[in-house]
């Protein structure tokens, strides 16, 4: 029963990055189906002033009680605090391909948004350069690549 | 008395989201409109987990806390009250905060407190991006042409005697920090200093000279500027009371 619940909340799409699930930004924290109506859900926000964390709760709301659930209760939880780690493999993969280039792994996440090599999503070039650390949303910031010239998203690290 | 703290912590990030939010559609350039209203909408993130804490200590809920509050009740810093006049003084005060803010949240990542510590932990990933966007800007207008750099010159004089406020701590802060819970923002002060010289050095601008500073905000004293703050943020929910998005 927990494991169909996570699997309804996981197929729930970030409403402001629609290729990315639920899942893949590793928010859902814990589900707990406490009887044949009734689950509790936490979740963890992204930054502390994304409206889509609010969006959020509202989509697993609907999902949850589309799949039967009347008595629906979820939590924010902040502790651990999230961070750009816990985004999946595949939700990386699906960035590139959605045009917004995947937060740098390793030693490069401390360094110095003007010092990293970030690859454009578009034509693969290292070749790219920082026009400013806040983009559309709290967790981008915008490039540019010299190389193709196109502008890109870039899913800030946030460690 | 932990409630007053939290409502500290919390109405120095709305205010000074609110103040940035004045400049949505009016920045320089995109952006830096579009920063600058980034990082207003992560200090109101921050402001309402601190609502929401200080609310459960209290029974009133975030919104109440945020809306239904007169001047006398804020416990913000008065910097945060200053107008924007010029992008100058934006930019000094931003840096002034953020340098501070850093400190303050590095501090409570090791609060008793779970709550602080939670949200002083998610808080200040956001800050390390503020204060390097402020940083840099004092940098590009200080060492910049003559009058950028006679502008934030004017910045920084208007707003030197702000900060000092900034390590100044009430009775009821000395005993939580005592307990481990509040920071001790008086030990503060000298590596805020140390931080703000270097920076203002590099920007090829002075540290303005006088040691006074103005007082009162952590108190409810406040200048006349939070008055009309608070006219614009809380006047839907004080001309249709109860109203609800």
């Amino acid at each position: 029963m927990k494991g169909k619940v996570y699997k309804i909340l996981a197929a729930v799409k970030d409403p402001e990055i629609p290729v990315l699930t639920l899942e893949d930004l590793g928010v859902i924290r814990d589900v707990n189906v406490l009887n044949d109506d009734e689950v509790e859900v936490k979740i963890t926000p992204t930054y502390t002033g994304c409206p889509a964390t609010d969006v959020m709760e509202e989509e697993i709301r609907l999902a949850l009680f589309v799949a039967g659930f009347s008595k629906i209760r979820i939590t924010q939880v902040i502790s651990p605090a999230w961070t750009t780690d816990w985004l999946s493999q595949k939700g990386r993969e699906k960035l590139i391909e959605y045009g917004i280039a995947p937060p740098v792994e390793g030693q490069a996440k401390t360094a110095l948004l003007e010092d990293i090599s970030v690859p454009c999503p578009r034509c693969g070039s290292e070749d790219t350069k920082m026009i400013s650390a806040f983009g559309s949303t709290a967790c981008k910031a915008l490039f540019q690549c010299q190389s193709c010239r196109e502008p890109f998203d870039y899913f800030k690290c946030h460690a | 008395m932990l409630f007053d703290y939290v409502l500290h912590l919390a109405d120095n990030q709305v205010i000074m989201a609110q103040r940035l939010s004045e400049l949505c559609g009016h920045g320089p350039a995109l952006e830096q409109d579009i920063a600058i209203t980034n990082i207003s909408l992560d200090l109101i993130g921050q402001a309402r987990l601190l609502f929401q804490y200080a609310g459960k200590l209290d029974g009133r809920d975030e919104d109440q806390l945020a809306f239904l509050r007169d001047v006398h009740e804020f416990r913000n810093v008065l910097l945060v009250e200053q107008p924007n006049h010029d992008f100058a003084h934006v930019i000094v005060r931003q840096y002034l905060f953020d340098e501070f803010n850093f400190l303050n949240y590095q501090a409570l990542c090791q609060s008793k407190d779970e709550d602080l510590a939670a949200i002083a932990t998610k808080a200040l990933m956001e800050v390390k991006y503020h204060r390097r966007f402020s940083r840099n800007w004092m940098l590009r207008l200080g060492d910049g042409t003559a009058i950028s750099r006679q502008k934030m010159q004017d910045a920084l004089n208007d707003l030197w005697s702000y900060p000092g406020e900034f390590f100044e701590m009430t009775g009821g802060e000395e005993i939580l920090a005592k307990a481990g819970i509040a920071a001790d923002v008086a030990s503060m002060k000298p590596t805020w200093l140390a931080n703000v010289t270097q920076t203002v050095k590099e920007a090829s601008l002075v540290i303005p000279e006088g040691d006074w500073h103005q007082t009162g905000g952590k108190k409810g004293i406040h200048s006349e500027h939070l008055g009309h703050i608070l006219a614009e943020m809380q006047f839907l929910q004080r001309a249709y009371p109860g109203q609800t998005w």
